[in-house]
């Protein structure tokens, strides 16, 4: 029985605040990569950008981790992780992919010592565990902006990129009317690398855009529905968001 | 004068098979825009979903889609849900469904005048005028406090407006009566026609001042088909609907190829109704 290539999925961003829509692109990504039969998807991990990425209307990174931590409340396998938004400059995102990676291999190493230390005795899972464990792939999470932000000048470096798609992947979500597969194919190094490039289609039009409900809030208009609750509540609690944020 | 405005309720009739964020967000952008004008307060919202004798394709027990609009508005302090609609034996126009609650929201304003019917007197306001003067006071500041009547609006998205048009689906003297006693309020994406379809429709256009477009900025097209569809190719729905009613769909295994073919091949509850009707063959424009 050939096993499925756990994945983790990293999606990099302001959550400025996060929104349902940011929280759906895990689960359609999750969906996606189940239905090829060959991946698992075993963790997602939110990592907030760090405030000096200096980026307009953006709020404290202590905030932006609270609020994505309350929006995370109902789901039982995506995380956020502060560690990006705890550093001093800003973080390169294939830093950003090394660093987690190397996390989850420690994590399996630990595993594995821990395992070896107590075997189970007579049990089904010891045939099994005398596998070698299979290495989780981490995948980039994005929408297809991100994408063709690769085609911006001096934006990217040209080994980044690469690294990106070769070593890690992308989990690209697009938009029903849009299809990023035009622009894969005008790249030589993106096509090179397509089988580690997949493009999910949201057909559900749902494109809640963080900016637009820092608009609302600003205005004083409802975003229930938009946001989870537990998010609202944070946002009028602490006074997130404002004219002068 | 924040006293001074009218007072409006939203009814929104649909199917709500399932309630989705979408459904909930009509309710928020209409009071919001309602706010806005500074002419009307919302009081309440009301979701009513439509009977089973609908005989819609797809449409499941009314219990499963009341019970779920319930959980979904469980933790909102001003959109209910109403019942009523649901329970009936046969299927219910809309504008009967309005009249409805249009009775009982003014059986209910009669009740509250009675209790107070001593008239408010504001004891200690100055007067504005000099005691001198022998002109007549114009505000009587010892009157009862007087509110307009309050309305019940449909509250919809363009989907259900251009619906109008269907032949036989409605009843042309019924979509009179909405407009013209009611209102309708309706939520569409921005870059739609609706504008241009009251305009093309003379009873409409008429009552124009009485239909309010609330154009909605952010995309969100979270339709129940979808939602449904979704289920049925095992996909998530996390994050499109309230949590407690995934869950809910979950527990109880609601929405399957089978479900999605009830009705299959019934004729819908209008239709059936006004085809026997010569009234309705009026067209809309």
């Amino acid at each position: 029985m050939r096993s499925r290539i756990p994945v983790i999925l990293l999606a990099c961003g302001s959550f400025n605040p996060t929104t349902n829509m940011h929280l759906r692109l895990f689960e359609l990504a999750r969906d996606h990569l189940h239905q090829t039969g060959r991946y698992q998807v075993v963790e997602g991990i939110m990592s907030p950008v760090s405030d000096n990425y200096g980026k307009k209307g953006l709020v404290s990174a202590r905030h932006r981790v609270a609020m994505a931590r309350l929006a995370l409340e109902t789901s039982d396998w995506i995380r956020v992780d502060p560690w990006e938004s705890q550093q001093d400059t800003w973080t390169e995102t294939v830093k950003v992919l090394r660093h987690h990676y190397n996390e989850a291999l420690r994590a399996l190493q630990s595993k594995e010592i821990m395992r070896n230390k107590h075997p189970t005795e007579g049990s089904m899972e010891d045939s099994l565990s005398c596998q070698q464990p299979v290495l989780p792939e981490l995948k980039l999470l994005c929408g297809a902006d991100f994408l063709q932000t690769f085609k911006t000048p001096n934006l990217w470096k040209e080994e980044d990129i690469k690294e990106i798609v070769e070593k890690f992947g992308l989990v690209c979500i697009s938009r029903a009317g849009s299809d990023p597969s035009q622009f894969i194919q005008e790249s030589d190094l993106l096509s090179k690398f397509q089988h580690n490039i997949f493009l999910v289609r949201e057909w559900i039009q749902n494109e809640i855009s963080a900016t637009q409900i820092r608009c609302a809030l600003c205005r004083g208009l409802s975003v229930k529905y938009l946001i989870p609750d537990s998010v609202i509540a944070y946002i009028a609690q602490h006074r997130v968001y404002s004219e002068q944020s | 004068d924040p006293d001074s405005r009218t007072e409006v309720v939203l009814l929104a009739c649909g199917s709500f098979n399932p309630i989705t964020n979408m459904h909930l967000r009509l309710f928020e952008l209409a009071k919001d825009y309602f706010h806005e004008t500074g002419k009307y307060k919302v009081i309440k919202g009301i979701i009513s979903p439509v009977g089973d004798a609908y005989k819609k394709k797809g449409l499941i027990s009314a219990n499963h889609r009341v019970t779920m609009a319930k959980l979904a508005t469980k933790n909102s302090d001003w959109v209910e849900v109403d019942d009523w609609e649901s329970c009936q034996s046969e299927w219910l126009e809309t504008l009967k469904v309005l009249r409805y609650h249009h009775q009982k929201l003014l059986s209910a304003d009669v009740n509250n005048s009675l209790q107070d019917a001593v008239p408010i007197t504001k004891l200690g306001r100055k007067r504005k005028r000099e005691p001198s003067r022998h002109e007549p006071i114009k505000k009587k500041n010892q009157s009862p406090v007087v509110k307009s009547v309050p309305q019940v609006k449909l509250l919809c998205g363009s989907d259900m407006l251009e619906s109008f048009g269907i032949p036989n689906l409605w009843k042309l003297e019924d979509i009179a009566e909405i407009v013209e006693k009611h209102g309708l309020v309706c939520i569409s994406r921005a870059g739609n026609n609706v504008q241009k379809f009251i305009y093309e429709s003379d009873i409409l256009w008429r009552h124009k001042d009485n239909i309010h477009l609330v154009e909605e900025w952010i995309s969100n097209d979270i339709s129940s088909t979808k939602i449904r569809r979704a289920l049925r190719r095992g996909q998530s729905i996390r994050y499109l609907v309230p949590e407690v009613v995934r869950a809910y769909i979950e527990e109880n295994g609601l929405y399957s190829p089978e479900s999605e073919d009830s009705n299959s091949g019934l004729l819908l509850a209008p239709l059936q109704k006004n085809a026997t009707d010569p009234r309705s063959s009026q067209a809309l424009n």
